[in-house]
């Protein structure tokens, strides 16, 4: 656990009768309270609209509640033990309506500004589309400046180890875990500082040009969000949305998002790690990609069943333990522990097959997934937790799957 | 007074025992029925949110499973919205509208009867699938889509029970539009002569109105559901793009009832508060006129800002411009009703019964509900609040401590002229205190970390908004404890514990609900009475 219950009150409590100062952890970058100015020009003015807009409600608020408050002090009965009649005033009425009304005009302005400016994605460099999936982020480099033709496309999942996730204190009926003592032994790890921000493969950008984002989803919606670019669109299936950002030169860095619609079980754990760098040295990255592209697929075979299961058990946990538990004891996906269709001669091309084209629920991984990596996650399905079958299966059965 | 007395003769053959409620036709026990209806489904919605704070208590997963947590967060906002508030003010215009404008019943009395059984039953197999889910009854077993229900999570990728719930959201719909047929009806119809529509108690013009968008909008909603059930089952897309079909449009569709819906759960407040502080500020209402139009234009209004909940779906320029000016403008009316409840009171000569505290409480809350709509309606910067926990505290903030609140100073109001005891004192005291201070430890943290950028509907989240989580947790946890002393209250008074009411249960109230005596005999002006 990040820290126990009691470590948390403390901290909590002190964070409280200090508050306005930053909170006590360790995020002075990461607002634990306000929105973020973020890097981009857009995010600023949206943060400074923020700001003015905060400050308009927060004067009304305080005049009403002075109003009510002194009206509660001086218009009691012991106070005030006639009360007046009055129950209307024109002049008054109409003052309240327009007032407001003309503040409304004030803030509509710069907001109609804004708005024209983010429906601008013309002119972009770089055009990246965006997927979502069930519960990951697929990044797909479309056009970098003349380059009309990359064919750089790429998963990008949460990164953060399971075992820092769940930490279950009870088992059983309503609470489908195990006990902290099944799934992570008796201690709980500690919290990395991104923490259920951090991808696997971050999406790469560079700095100083723009670029434009066309946003979709494969399955249900799902909103793309990277607070400090500014704002979120959502990815919605058989729509392509538009959005752009532009990280100027000298802000280079990681900056996180996450999804924001509700798309189903890890809705939380779908992160965006958006990795922005130099233009030299996103060209760099981006050449050696699209020669990782170009490359025929690894079909060098397994030696050992061993070497086999060592890669299967890190691709599981990056593409299936999500639906399929970290002991395959199921999920939102069937069990493997001791199934029959993990065990069973019979389904091991089945096996094959469901994981290169999907079956109902279950994605397709054809596309994702090497035949290297798809030929070791089936033989660690068939090999972990008991299952024993003994069955290797190499890149080339797979290679050769029709 | 006396005329209602000697009609009660007539009645004697009442029916006492588990028949009167089952076939009761009378419009106090209906909304007696309904009010405590909503109050179980306060505290089982309450149960959920307990869940759900519970797991978030901490980053990581402790308790329950994602997908559960999803569950408990879809089920408390279905039962929230349309078991505890919907019915409740139901229950509240069953009761006081019929005593206000003079009627002996509602206009309509088996449907009445029927429109509140329906209810239990909707929510009866829509918990159904709950249990289902607790007890190990399939994976996923309930709802799990949050109470939005967006296509095509709740289509293609719904639960089983998704039918169960489409069922359920026919059932309740079809209860709401008889109740607000039986609103509309007995408002027209059996008012006392001499009861003008612009002499009649805000509350029931304030119903009246609700009654109105009732039913304009839960046909359209009857009308998301059927098309979802039919695009799972049936062969149609609807909302399935791979089909042909649009699942924006099940968001237009959705808030095209779901924004007057906000409406519908709040005008009734409106009324109950307009009628609670000039009782207390012994002055009458400021802006009677004002008001009544301010709700009408609302009404209205609130049929042309539904897309306000959907501006990161991206709409073209000009309709999220529309949108945003619309939904700008709608803050007027409502500032409209804040000032003329602070005029009201300006002058006045207060005192602060529990009532009067709940009231005032409510026009502070409510207000701070609307600041933050106000923020949400500045589209480029929805585009960083939408689904973070600022809506969530924006709309907590107008549901629990603007809705809730008023139907807790409706309840201490009230109760004197349905029970015929005045609630207890010290355990009313202790619950608003203790609720007020909860309320605000529970939901206005969650300003903080909804712009610090924690997305709404997460099961667990990144590190930096671990504190204000811990400390929104333990304001939920008393929040939910302290309503258990509502329930005492009400369980003394049902039992006619406490201090005798007098007809006129509070010096300064005014209206023809106080002329009959306390508790309010079974039957009402049979006779009705001459208003001057
Ligand atoms: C001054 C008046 C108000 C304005 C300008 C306003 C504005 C908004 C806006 C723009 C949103 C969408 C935020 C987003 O999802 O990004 C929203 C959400 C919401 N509002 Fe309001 N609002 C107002 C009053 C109310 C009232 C009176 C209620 C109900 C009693 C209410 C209930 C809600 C609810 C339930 C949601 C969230 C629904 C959901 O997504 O689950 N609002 N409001
Ligand atoms: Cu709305």
């Amino acid at each position: 656990m990040q820290s126990t219950l009691f470590h948390r009150a403390a901290v909590g409590l002190t964070s409280l009768m200090i508050s306005g100062m930053a909170v006590a952890s360790d995020w002075t970058e990461r607002s634990n309270e306000n929105l973020r100015p973020g890097v981009t020009g857009v995010s600023q003015e949206v943060y400074d609209l923020h700001t003015t807009i905060l400050w308009i409600v927060t004067i009304i608020g305080l005049l009403v509640f002075g109003l009510i408050l002194v009206s509660m002090i001086r218009h009691r009965r012991s106070k005030n033990p006639n009360p007046s009649t009055f129950h209307e005033n024109v002049f008054l009425e109409v003052l309240w309506t327009v007032v407001p009304f003309v503040i409304l005009i004030a803030m509509a302005v710069p907001a109609t500004r804004v708005l024209i400016e983010l429906d601008d994605s013309s002119k972009a460099e770089l055009t990246v589309k965006v997927t979502g999936h069930r519960w990951k982020w697929e990044y797909e480099y479309l056009t970098y400046e003349d380059d009309n033709n990359i064919g750089v496309s790429y998963m990008s999942n949460l990164a953060t180890p399971a075992e820092q996730i769940n930490n279950p204190v009870l088992a059983g009926g309503l609470f489908p875990y195990g006990t902290a003592q099944d799934a992570v032994g008796s201690e709980f790890p500690e919290k990395d500082k991104n923490y259920n921000l951090e991808a696997d493969n971050p999406l790469v950008l560079p700095s100083g040009q723009k670029v434009r984002f066309l946003i979709t989803a494969a399955d249900v919606i799902h909103s793309f969000w990277v607070p400090d670019f500014g704002g979120k669109k959502d990815a919605i299936p058989g729509f392509v949305n538009e959005t752009w950002t532009v990280v100027p030169e000298g802000k280079e860095g990681t900056y996180y998002g996450q999804c924001a619609e509700l798309c189903g079980k890890n809705h939380a754990f779908m992160p965006i790690e958006a990795k922005v760098v130099s233009q030299e040295e996103f060209k760099t990255w981006l050449a050696e990609k699209k020669e990782e592209a170009a490359a025929a697929p690894d079909l060098t075979p397994f030696a050992d069943l061993d070497e086999a299961m060592a890669l299967g058990e890190q691709t599981y946990a990056g593409a299936c333990a999500v639906c399929h538990g970290n002991n395959g004891q199921g999920g939102v996906g069937v069990a493997f522990a001791g199934s029959d269709f993990a065990t069973n001669e019979e389904h091991l091309d089945e096996h094959i097959d469901v994981l290169i084209n999907g079956r109902a629920a279950m994605p397709a991984f054809g596309a994702q997934l090497s035949p290297r990596e798809i030929a070791a996650v089936v033989t660690y399905e068939r090999n972990a937790w008991g299952n024993d079958t003994g069955d290797l299966i190499q890149p080339q059965d797979v290679q050769d799957h029709e | 007074m006396s005329t209602a007395a000697a009609h009660d003769d007539h009645h004697h053959h009442a029916p006492t025992g588990l028949k009167r409620w089952l076939f009761s036709t009378n419009h106090k026990d209906i909304g007696t029925l309904y009010l405590w209806f909503s109050f179980a489904m306060f505290l089982a919605g309450g149960l959920l949110a307990m869940v759900i704070r519970t797991e978030l208590l901490e980053p990581g997963m402790q308790f329950v499973d994602p997908e559960f947590f999803n569950q408990m967060t879809t089920v408390h906002g279905l039962a929230m919205v349309f078991g505890a508030v919907m019915p409740g003010f139901v229950g509240l215009a069953n009761w006081m509208i019929p005593l206000m404008i003079g009627a002996p019943d509602m206009a309509l009395p088996r449907m009445n009867n029927w429109s509140f059984w329906i209810l239990p039953f909707a929510f009866l197999i829509l918990l159904s699938s709950v249990f289902m889910s607790a007890f190990g009854a399939g994976n996923p077993a309930a709802p799990n889509f949050g109470w939005t229900f967006y296509a095509p999570l709740s289509t293609e990728y719904g639960p089983a029970s998704t039918d169960l719930f489409i069922l359920s959201v026919h059932m309740m719909g079809i209860s709401s539009i008889m109740g607000a047929i039986n609103v509309i009806v007995t408002v027209f119809n059996l008012r006392a002569p001499g009861m003008t529509l612009m002499k009649m108690p805000l509350f029931v013009w304030t119903w009246l109105i609700t009654a109105f968008l009732l039913i304009a909008v839960m046909p359209v909603l009857a009308g998301a559901v059927t098309m979802m059930l039919t695009d799972r089952h049936f062969g149609t897309s609807f909302f399935n793009a791979a089909g042909g079909g649009d699942p924006v449009l099940f968001q237009h569709v959705f808030w095209f009832f779901g924004h007057p819906e906000v409406y519908i759960m709040i005008l009734p407040a409106f009324g109950i508060i307009s009628a609670i502080i000039p009782t207390f500020a012994r002055k009458p209402l400021f802006g009677y006129a004002s008001m009544v139009y301010a709700t009408a234009s609302i009404a209205l209004l609130s049929f042309v800002v539904w897309a306000h909940h959907m501006f990161t779906v991206g709409m073209p320029l000009a309709g999220t411009l529309f949108f945003m000016y619309m939904t700008m403008l709608i803050s007027v009316p409502t500032g409209v009703k804040v000032f003329n409840w602070v005029a009201t009171m300006w002058r006045g000569s207060m005192t602060f019964e529990l009532p009067m505290k709940w009231a005032i409480a409510f026009v502070i809350l409510f207000t701070c509900g609307g600041l933050s709509g106000l923020m949400l309606a500045i589209t480029p910067v929805d585009f960083q609040y939408h689904d973070t926990y600022f809506v969530v505290a924006h709309f907590h903030y107008v549901l629990v401590s603007g809705a809730v609140f008023s139907m807790f100073a409706a309840a201490y109001y009230w109760l004197p002229k349905w029970s015929g005891v005045m609630p207890n004192k010290l355990l009313g005291e202790l619950h608003f205190w203790s609720s007020l201070i909860s309320v605000n430890l529970l939901f206005f943290p969650m300003h903080f970390v909804g712009l610090a950028g924690m997305p709404r509907r997460y099961a667990d989240y990144a590190l930096q908004f671990a504190d204000y989580n811990f400390w929104i947790s333990i304001g939920g946890f008393w929040f939910g404890l302290s309503q258990l002393l509502f329930l005492a209250v009400c369980v003394l008074c049902a039992m006619k514990k406490g201090e005798k009411a007098p007809a006129r249960s509070w010096e300064g109230a005014e209206g023809l609900e106080w002329e009959v005596p306390s508790p309010a005999p079974f039957h009402t002006y049979d006779t009705p009475p001459v208003v001057k």
